[in-house]
């Protein structure tokens, strides 16, 4: 028996549909192996981090919760991806939002007034904006990479948050803790159900995602944004202009992610706090791979993610499933995921 | 004498498509033998699997009567099969010397394989200097350097692809004569080429392919053209004939258009100025990287010149506006290479409709692509031109070359332009769907369009072109009427010869 491994002439339709939930299965079956070799049942952790979030009113709202933010960024840097600019600074857009963002809701402290979250949100989407037009203005005009550029600033916004929630926006009442007030009812997010966390985010979130599938498939920025991407010399042929590609999709993946941070801050945080994500700009890279830049794919991939993130804390609770070991599920997902794309381009044949 | 190589019953498919059937070949010591046929016959799979890069599915290949397995580049090369590709690959910054070193294993660019390369081109009669740089050596010399490779590796069997695509007809007579002491000395060559004359001129034998399999052998001097393309094209093509139109209004016009080199080693357009009258088809003929390649991009508007007047149509200077807003004034664009630049490969036959008729054909309507209307257009362009291809949703990369060039065009002019510029309209299609783009460029120009057509195959030119035009080292002149004008002045011409330019002018 000899197997061998063809490149293909042409791929499927369904096949990078398929791709996924094959990766999905490996994932589980080596969680798993992994499990069995940790002394903990294989069976009952699987279902304490994959099934058990889904069994609950409260289960469900922490994850619709956790995946809202995931799928605003994913779906911005997906439309990035797909034009071929790689922004990986999502993490310090996210900041620099909640930051612009909480700035109004302190700035505004104490008023009732109706226009507080919109102006909010409007900063959020302008801060995040901002740290995204340092890449795409640095490589439109010098042919800076935008990766390294958009990957350090995210750090220089970690900071600038710390510096803020340390010093000048300390919480004058708080104990000296590193934190700013908590805020008004006004600069606060409508619950969506309540007596759980969950905030009309979500909403915002989901149709995001859809407009995003409708101009990335139905429109002629769409076609831009995939043309740059596909065939640079193709798209300046069709007088697609490449820079206003870069900055389009920087900007738009810049402002969700500003948006994802500001909609933290007035959801379920509250406040400004040192460490305000626990590193949705970078996870919502592999959500945006794992749903294959497409903004319905995203949808259920922020849905996966944010379930083995919900579902990792559970297994710590209820079996001490330590933390390294919710870390690896998540990296065998991906691991497997990019590994199961070689059976887009090739093929494996066996004959007898 | 057994035959130097000897293939009996080769057979190479890759999937589903079959590349070569039950191929036999022999190339006797000292013999010129052609390989004939058209793009796609299967010519390149064929000889990859004589230097190693393929292996056969099926059949043997003898070498001076044994049977060997040639299973590597340096299983080749031991046995003494020496290539010269049509694309040459040499590091321009390097001198001759250096380059030769680097193509051979274990090579150091010492004075003793200096004297050596001088010893070869002195006994071949060779024209090159191992010190000089290769930037300054023209494209034929460059070509000679990739001989002078191989000779020196005392090949038993030269394959030549392709050599004087890239040649002026001079440069050609040149290379020619060489080919003729390589043989002469008891080397073996395998000449690959589609050109007819010069495989009646030069080759001893031709062996022909045509769909992956050998249709004929013959000796090409005493067959005519005509019996020859019979027997690669397996009918006789019918040519359209030209109807002249009387030459109207300029359309297209550029002025002293300058434009710097793209690359380092590309070539700069220095004060070329043309003009395209409605109804007339202008022919620029060229050796490649003329600033062919610069031309086009500073007429589909891909670069942009420096102040408006450089570029005109219909007397709007549209010289600094980008390629979308000269489709809108009437202009279309088929660059030379269709991969990737004419055509997005991941994208449908309909989505690459839509990359260059959006504004023309009202493809989009307040931003929002109109997909029907662009379904329509495609399967028209398919049914005109007689793409194959599994429809207007099939990936533009899934086509062959030539297929894909079909559309192209075909998307193009079933657009109508005003003015239409196109580079290399029929670069790998079969002969009858070359008649076809041929009359449809007719059609354009009897409707009142102006048509530039950048071309390396002055036969082509010559046939369709009311008027040549010569490219060379970014300076553009007048050749004149095609049946004015001789082949040894037009090649004169593209080696930048420029008394050649002048007498034609008197």
């Amino acid at each position: 028996m000899r197997v061998r491994i063809e490149a293909r002439a042409a791929v499927p339709g369904w096949l990078p549909w398929l791709t996924p939930i094959l990766s999905l299965v490996c994932t589980l079956l080596a969680a798993a192996l992994l499990f069995t070799a940790l002394g903990k049942p294989p069976g009952q952790t699987l279902r304490a981090i994959f099934l058990a979030p889904l069994l609950s009113t409260q289960g469900l709202s922490e994850l619709a919760l956790k995946a809202s933010p995931l799928l605003l960024i994913a779906v911005g840097l997906a439309a990035g991806f797909r034009a071929g600019v790689w922004n990986i600074g999502a993490e310090g857009q996210l900041i620099m939002g909640a930051v612009a963002g909480g700035g109004v809701a302190l700035a505004t402290y104490g008023s009732t007034s109706a226009w507080v979250l919109p102006a909010m949100v409007l900063a959020g989407v302008a801060g995040g904006m901002a740290w995204a037009a340092v890449p795409a203005l640095l490589r439109t005009r010098f042919g800076v990479n935008e990766i390294l550029v958009s990957l350090m600033l995210s750090y220089v916004a970690g900071l600038f948050l710390s510096w803020l929630v340390l010093g000048p926006w300390k919480d004058p009442d708080g104990m000296n803790f590193p934190q700013s007030r908590m805020f008004d009812d006004a600069a606060l997010l409508p619950k969506l159900v309540e007596g759980t966390r969950l905030d009309i985010g979500i909403l915002v979130a989901l149709a995001v995602a859809g407009v995003a599938s409708f101009v990335l498939r139905r429109t002629v920025t769409g076609l831009q944004i995939r043309t740059v991407g596909e065939a640079p010399a193709a798209a300046r042929y069709a007088g697609f202009s490449e820079n206003g590609t870069v900055w389009a999709t920087l900007l738009v993946s810049g402002g969700l992610a500003g948006l994802a941070g500001v909609f933290e801050v007035a959801g379920p945080i509250g406040q400004l706090i040192p460490k305000l994500t626990p590193g949705y700009g970078f996870t919502a890279i592999v959500v945006a791979f794992l749903g294959r830049l497409q903004p319905i794919g995203i949808v259920l991939a922020a849905g996966v993610v944010a379930l083995s993130y919900i579902g990792g804390d559970n297994a710590q609770v209820e079996l001490g499933l330590p933390n390294a070991a919710v870390g690896l599920v998540q990296a065998l997902l991906l691991f497997f995921l990019l590994a199961s794309d070689v059976l887009l381009r090739f093929r494996v044949r066996v004959r007898a | 004498m057994p035959p130097r190589i000897e293939l009996r019953g080769i057979g190479k498919r890759f999937g589903d498509v079959v590349a070569n059937v039950d191929i036999d070949l022999a190339v006797q010591p000292g013999e010129i033998h052609a390989l004939l046929g058209e793009n796609g016959a299967g010519k390149s799979t064929l000889v990859k699997m004589m230097v190693g890069l393929l292996r056969p599915d099926a059949g043997t290949i003898a070498w001076d009567g044994r049977v060997v397995a040639i299973d590597g580049p340096h299983a080749a090369r031991a046995l003494g099969i020496g290539m010269v590709h049509q694309h040459f690959s040499l590091f321009e910054r390097l001198t001759v010397l250096e380059n030769v070193a680097l193509g051979l294993d274990g090579q150091n660019a010492s004075a003793a394989l200096a004297t050596r390369i001088r010893d070869v081109s002195a006994a071949y009669r060779l024209p090159l200097d191992p010190d000089r740089p290769v930037f300054s050596l023209s494209v034929g010399e460059r070509q000679l350097i990739e001989i002078v490779r191989c000779l020196l590796q005392s090949p038993r069997l030269l394959i030549m692809d392709e050599p004087t695509s890239v040649l002026t007809p001079q440069e050609a007579e040149l290379l020619f004569a060489v080919v003729r002491r390589v043989a002469a000395s008891g080397c073996a060559v395998l000449y690959i080429s589609h050109k007819l004359q010069e495989i009646r001129a030069l080759c001893d034998r031709a062996t022909v392919l045509r769909a992956g399999r050998v249709v004929g052998a013959c000796a090409p001097a005493r067959e005519t053209p005509a019996s020859l393309a019979r027997l690669m094209i397996g009918t006789a093509p019918e040519t359209p004939r030209r109807r002249s139109a009387p030459a109207g209004a300029v359309r297209l016009e550029t002025a002293r258009l300058e434009l710097p080199a793209a690359t380092l080693h590309g070539t700069a357009l220095r004060a070329v100025s043309l003009q395209v009258r409605a109804g007339e088809i202008l022919g620029i003929a060229g050796v490649a990287g003329n600033g062919q390649s610069e031309l086009f991009a500073a007429l589909s508007g891909e670069r942009l010149a420096t102040w408006p007047g450089a570029v005109t149509i219909d007397g709007r200077a549209v010289g600094t506006l980008g390629p979308a807003a000269r489709r809108r004034m009437g202009l279309c664009t088929v660059p030379e290479e269709r991969n990737g630049h004419a055509a997005a490969p991941g994208f449908s036959l309909s989505e690459n409709a839509m990359l260059t008729g959006r504004a023309r054909l009202g493809l989009s309507r307040l931003g929002v692509l109109r997909r029907h209307a662009a379904g329509a257009f495609a399967r028209r362009v398919i049914a005109a031109f007689g793409v194959r291809s599994a429809g207007e949703d099939a990936a533009a990369g899934s086509l062959s070359g030539g297929n894909l060039q079909k559309f192209v065009v075909g998307r193009e002019v079933l657009q109508s332009p005003d003015v239409l510029v196109v580079a290399q309209p029929t670069w790998g299609v079969d002969a009858g769907a070359a008649a076809v783009i041929h009359a449809a460029l007719f059609d354009l120009a009897a409707s009142g369009a102006a048509v530039l057509v950048i071309s390396q195959d002055l036969d082509e030119l010559r046939l369709i072109s009311d008027r040549l035009m010569v490219i060379a080292g970014g300076v553009l002149t007048e050749a004149g009427v095609p049946d004015a004008v001789s082949t040894e002045r037009i090649g004169l011409m593209m080696a930048g010869v420029r008394e050649a330019a002048h007498a034609s002018a008197d």
